[in-house]
């Protein structure tokens, strides 16, 4: 006994629906004989059977649509006859079964198919996920934001050096961090270790050192604002300052025209974001100026010690009031370009009080430049262990006589606050011809 | 039946072999396929059967031919092994084209068979470039295409033949008309539809023939390709026919009668020829029926091949994209 | 230290050709306009003179019919040189080389290879609008099968062709028509070049420019201009744009980690996208910024002049580009 299966006329046929029958039971079939009719969704097909035999029984009905594979008719060899009408009876085909209690339900019971529909499923399945989908976009958009950007190459390095990302501002796009953010961070971070041992000896030696106060970094005392641990330190050194610092006061004015005319150009060559800030003058000035009085890039601590490396601390008001003064390391080894980077760098963080202890103790001499609209001159308070501060007023219009005639120049007041344990006025004075000549000569700085 | 009577009756025996093969061997591709042991499209040539015995019977080893995706008689008729052709459609590795081609894709370089191209009227273009490389390194070989009536709506057959003829090229171009083009009749397709004339109008020589008729298929191609190889010009040879299947398996041939079918049923090639032998006593009821009982064991030979073919390792499924990395 | 000459690009292709049909027999050149005109760039001319109408054919305005010609004559032991006078014309014979040319291969289980050199000019310049304006590499260089080279400098302009011919299997070239005038040195005894790798053209740290064709001058011009601002690029030309010599470009974008993707293909779904996704999928740990991409502007190329420049990426794009890279 063998089976005559629907066929499968086509790999896009999955399913046919038997429209009649051209043999009946009993009938002598021979290879290539049509058996059945089958409707498919390409039309009415005549279906050949490839075997001989005698068509026993119908396993399906006329108006039955089955899938490719299903029994459609029971054949026997030829000369045998028909199996008992018991053994028939018991055979009932699985899909039949299972489609009966559907089609009891279903008003019009002819084209039915036994096959779910995956398209309608995964529809109402996709509709039904959407909200949900969007809420999990929006979360995720949310966390976007706390995410700390940082280019593949980048994170691959700080992680490979344990480096804590959260203290690192980017310079890559969009603030994101990249190689360059976090080998100066690396850089830091090993200076930092260095000079925390530095600081430690030192201050063992002098416990109310209040440099150690304003690190950012660590933790603000119980129940003190980190504003007001600033405050308070700020406080105490300027305090330390007029009590034991004897000050001695230095001015002079300053030209600004060639330095100003020297920026414009250089400016207008640059994109936004690369352009120069007379404050970079001032730097790059003051750390070239400091040659002519090494003495005053120094700190006083049991007696005068000269510093070789030029870091320059600038100060930075904090809109909550208080300052800070990072250092700008190395400011005479650096270009122009390379400042301005630095102060872009080191402001931000300054203002998000996001320093490093090290770029908060380690300066030589400072540096307080009021900017535009700010006073006409600024007298400074040494900030210890320093022996100096420069100060920079505003650049304003002043008449000024150039051979023999009045001229309108923009220049600048500079001021120098010098220790008199260590220097003497006429150290300042070089310091500040020496200043007054490289603002002379901007395009050599 | 063309009243031809120097026919060898070893040959003539030949002949209705290789037209029972065909017609069986096809039969036994269609059972196969509704039992899913062959997929994709399954196109078969049951009904056409004089025209490709007819022209390959009269061609050389060393002529090329190039087929259509109906070209499974076209390989048996070039003598590429029914195992392999069998193993082809499985999918098998043992196939003629390794089985990466199917049904349609029907390659065998050794026997100078160049496909199963499926593409309609695609390989007319390459069957005049061969010729040209034949004219070129004076090989002395002929190119025959087969192609159906409907690629010759196609650009790329009246390409084909303006460039065969202006280069005078040996390309003989074999047009099966069908007179469907799948389910599009001849004259829905064809606004002039005595095709010979389209190769007359790029000068080049054409005939049509009854393609229901081995005997009269054999004497037209016998003309045309010695014609070909003589004069080294390219030759049109329309052969009309029918297919009595439908276009591939899945088709409910909406397009056409039935009664139409049943008409050209009785010039099915076949019987036509075998009454045609036994009536010339050229061959006996005997003999047939030996033959019958060796066809169905070269089908089964064939199936069993295919059967017991293996398939290729997925690893190799980059392989034969270009010749380096084609190394089997 | 061999001595250098002056050539043009122009001479620099024409005497590949020259060179190929000097020294094999089985080489031919055909085209439109090839012979008698002298090329519709003047890139063959004289060479009809020089070996005939047999190895220098004319051809019938028909692209689908001769280049399916040629991929015959081809698979019969002939070695062309297929010249589909514009890329713009070259959707015609799309069927016969993405359909015959690049499966042959493969549908045969490796017994059929199809030797065939096809030579397409193409790029945007000389105000020649929509429809003589494309950029169409990117559509051949996604079909596997094929070998598509794309003639960046002078040295390739002389030496690929002659590689090509020694392919296997189908080698499609692009050449610049707006290159064509432009003079550069190569040695005097330049030879074949390979065609399986990118070259780094100019080498650099701070960036790589990942480019190919036209795109490679305009790649180094910006390059050296973007050095006068203390930038150092590496410029790679691509060459092979199928299969992609992806080892090349890795290795610099690792060195570099960053990388500026060029060419005047639409943007969408062009070469730089395959090679932007392969950075992604091999590369990304060493990337330091997004890789970016310059590609066609999208839109039909229009016919004046400035529209047209704005359509494509130019020297000063790229330098921006680099610099909002670099410097963001």
């Amino acid at each position: 006994m063998t089976d005559f299966k629907m066929p499968s006329l086509g790999a896009d046929m999955e399913a046919g629906t038997l429209v009649e029958w051209r043999k009946k039971p009993g009938d002598l079939l021979q290879p290539g004989d049509i058996i059945a009719e089958v409707d498919t969704q390409k039309g009415l097909i005549e279906i050949e059977v490839f075997e001989g035999g005698i068509l026993d029984k119908y396993l399906i009905e006329v108006g039955d649509k089955v899938p490719v594979g299903t029994p459609m008719a029971s054949l026997r060899p030829e000369g045998t006859t028909g199996v008992p009408a018991k053994e028939v009876k018991e055979q009932v085909h699985p899909i039949q079964e299972k489609e009966k209690p559907e089609e009891a339900q279903a008003t019009e019971h002819s084209e039915k198919v036994n096959i779910p529909s995956k398209e309608k499923l995964s529809e109402e399945k996709s509709f039904k996920d959407k909200p949900s989908e969007e809420t999990s976009s929006e979360e995720k958009l949310s966390e976007e934001k706390h995410r700390i950007k940082i280019s593949p190459l980048a994170r691959t390095i700080a992680e490979k050096n344990r480096l804590d990302l959260s203290g690192i501002t980017g310079t890559g796009e969009g603030g994101a961090i990249i190689k360059a953010d976090v080998e100066k961070a690396m850089a830091a971070k090993k200076e930092e270790k260095h000079e925390e041992t530095l600081e430690k000896k030192i201050e063992e030696q002098v416990p109310e050192r209040p440099v150690k106060e304003q690190k950012t970094t660590e933790p603000a005392a119980a129940g003190i604002s980190p504003q007001e641990s600033i405050r308070k330190a700020v406080a105490a050194a300027m305090s330390l300052s007029n009590r034991e610092i004897p000050h001695y006061y230095l001015e002079k004015r300053i030209d600004m025209l060639k330095a100003l005319t020297w920026l414009k150009e250089t400016n207008q060559q640059r994109e936004i974001s690369a352009r120069l800030m007379p404050a970079v003058l001032f730097i790059k000035a003051v750390a070239k100026a400091i040659d002519s009085a090494p003495a005053l890039n120094a700190v006083w601590e049991n007696g005068l010690q000269l510093k070789n490396e030029i870091n320059i601390g600038f100060v930075v008001s904090l809109r909550s009031g208080g300052i800070l003064v990072p250092a700008i390391k190395n400011a005479d080894l650096k270009s122009t370009d390379e400042i301005m980077i630095s102060l872009n760098d080191i402001i931000p963080r300054a203002r998000a009080m996001r320093l490093r202890s090290s770029e908060l103790s380690e300066s030589t001499i400072t540096l307080t430049s009021l900017g535009e609209n700010g006073a006409d001159k600024v007298f400074g308070v040494i900030y210890p262990p320093q022996v100096a501060i420069v100060g920079f007023g505003s650049i304003i219009d002043e008449p000024v006589v150039q051979k023999g005639m009045l001229a309108f120049r923009p220049v600048v007041h500079v001021t120098l606050a010098g220790d008199h344990r260590a220097t003497d006025g006429l150290t300042g004075s070089r310091f500040l011809e020496a200043l007054n000549n490289h603002l002379q000569n901007p395009e050599t700085l | 039946m063309e009243n031809q009577k120097n026919i060898e009756p070893q040959k003539a025996a030949d002949l209705l072999y290789q037209m029972l093969l065909m017609r069986k061997f096809e039969e036994k591709s269609a059972e196969l396929y509704t039992k899913e042991k062959i997929r994709g499209f399954l196109h078969l040539y049951i009904g056409e059967e004089a025209v490709a015995t007819g022209v390959i019977q009269t061609l050389k080893p060393e002529d090329y031919i190039l087929g259509t995706y109906r070209e499974h008689a076209h390989a048996l008729a070039r003598g590429v092994d029914a195992g392999a052709i069998m193993a082809e459609m499985y999918g098998k590795q043992e196939g003629c084209s390794r089985g990466r081609g199917g049904s349609m894709h029907l390659f065998d370089k050794e026997k100078n068979f160049f496909g199963g191209n499926a593409i309609v009227s695609g390989h007319l273009p390459m069957a005049t470039g061969m010729a040209l490389a034949s004219k070129k390194l004076k090989k002395g070989n002929i190119t025959v295409c087969f192609f159906g009536e409907g690629a010759a709506a196609e650009g790329e057959f009246h390409e084909a033949l303006n460039l065969a003829s202006l280069w005078k090229v040996p390309v003989l171009f074999v047009c099966e008309n069908n007179l469907y083009a799948m389910g599009t009749a001849l004259r829905y397709s064809h606004s002039m539809q005595e095709l010979e004339k389209k190769g007359q109008a790029y000068g080049i020589e054409s005939a049509a023939v009854d393609g229901m008729d081995l005997l009269r298929v054999m004497e037209a191609a016998t003309k045309a390709v010695d014609l070909v190889r003589s004069t080294g010009n390219p030759y049109l040879l329309v052969c009309n026919t029918y297919r009595f299947r439908a276009h591939s398996m899945f088709d409910a041939e909406l397009y056409r009668d039935k009664a139409e079918v049943e008409e050209w049923k009785k010039r099915d090639p076949i019987p036509q020829f075998r009454e045609y032998l036994l009536k010339e006593n050229l061959i006996n009821e005997e003999q047939i029926g030996e033959m019958e009982e060796r066809l169905k064991q070269e089908i089964q030979k064939a199936v069993d091949f295919a059967e017991a073919g293996t398939w290729e390792p997925e690893e190799d499924l980059g392989k034969f994209v270009y010749t380096q990395n084609s190394a089997s | 230290m061999s001595e250098m000459i002056k050539i043009t690009y122009r001479e620099a292709l024409k005497a590949g050709i020259r060179e190929a049909l000097t020294n094999d027999e089985r080489v031919f050149l055909m085209g439109e306009d090839v012979g008698r005109y002298g090329g519709a760039f003047a890139v063959s001319k004289g060479l009809l003179q020089e070996f005939g109408e047999d190895r220098v054919m004319d051809v019938p305005l028909s692209e689908s019919g001769f280049v399916g010609a040629g991929i015959g004559a081809s698979l019969a032991g002939m070695k062309p040189i297929v010249e589909v006078m514009t890329v713009n014309f070259g959707l015609l014979p799309m069927d016969q080389i993405v359909n015959n040319a690049a499966t042959m291969l493969h549908m045969s289980g490796g017994q059929i290879n199809v030797p065939v050199v096809i030579r397409m000019s193409c790029g945007i310049g000389k105000q020649l609008a929509a429809q003589h304006s494309h950029s169409w590499e990117p559509l051949f260089a996604h079909i596997p099968g094929l070998v598509v080279l794309s003639v960046g400098t002078h040295e390739d302009a002389r030496g690929m062709l002659h590689t090509a011919l020694e392919h296997p299997d189908p080698v499609i070239i692009f050449e610049y028509t707006s290159m064509l005038n432009r003079e550069a040195e190569i040695p005097a005894d330049a030879g074949p070049m390979d065609i399986s790798l990118a070259k780094v053209r100019r080498e650099g740290k701070d960036i790589s420019i990942i480019t190919y064709g036209i795109g490679v001058h305009k790649s180094m011009e910006a390059a050296e201009k973007l050095a006068e601002q203390g930038i150092d690029a590496e410029v790679i030309d691509l060459r092979v744009l199928r299969p992609l010599d992806e080892k090349c470009f890795l290795e610099s974008v690792v060195k570099t980690h960053r990388a500026l993707l060029v060419e005047e293909a639409w943007g969408s779904i062009n070469v730089s996208s395959e090679v932007s996704a392969r950075i992604m999928e091999k590369a990304f740990f060493d990337l330091d910024a997004p890789v970016k991409r310059l590609g066609g502007v999208e839109v039909p190329i229009p016919y004046p002049l400035h529209l047209e420049n704005a359509s494509v990426p130019q020297v000063d794009d790229i330098v921006n580009a680099v610099i909002k890279i670099l410097r963001p």
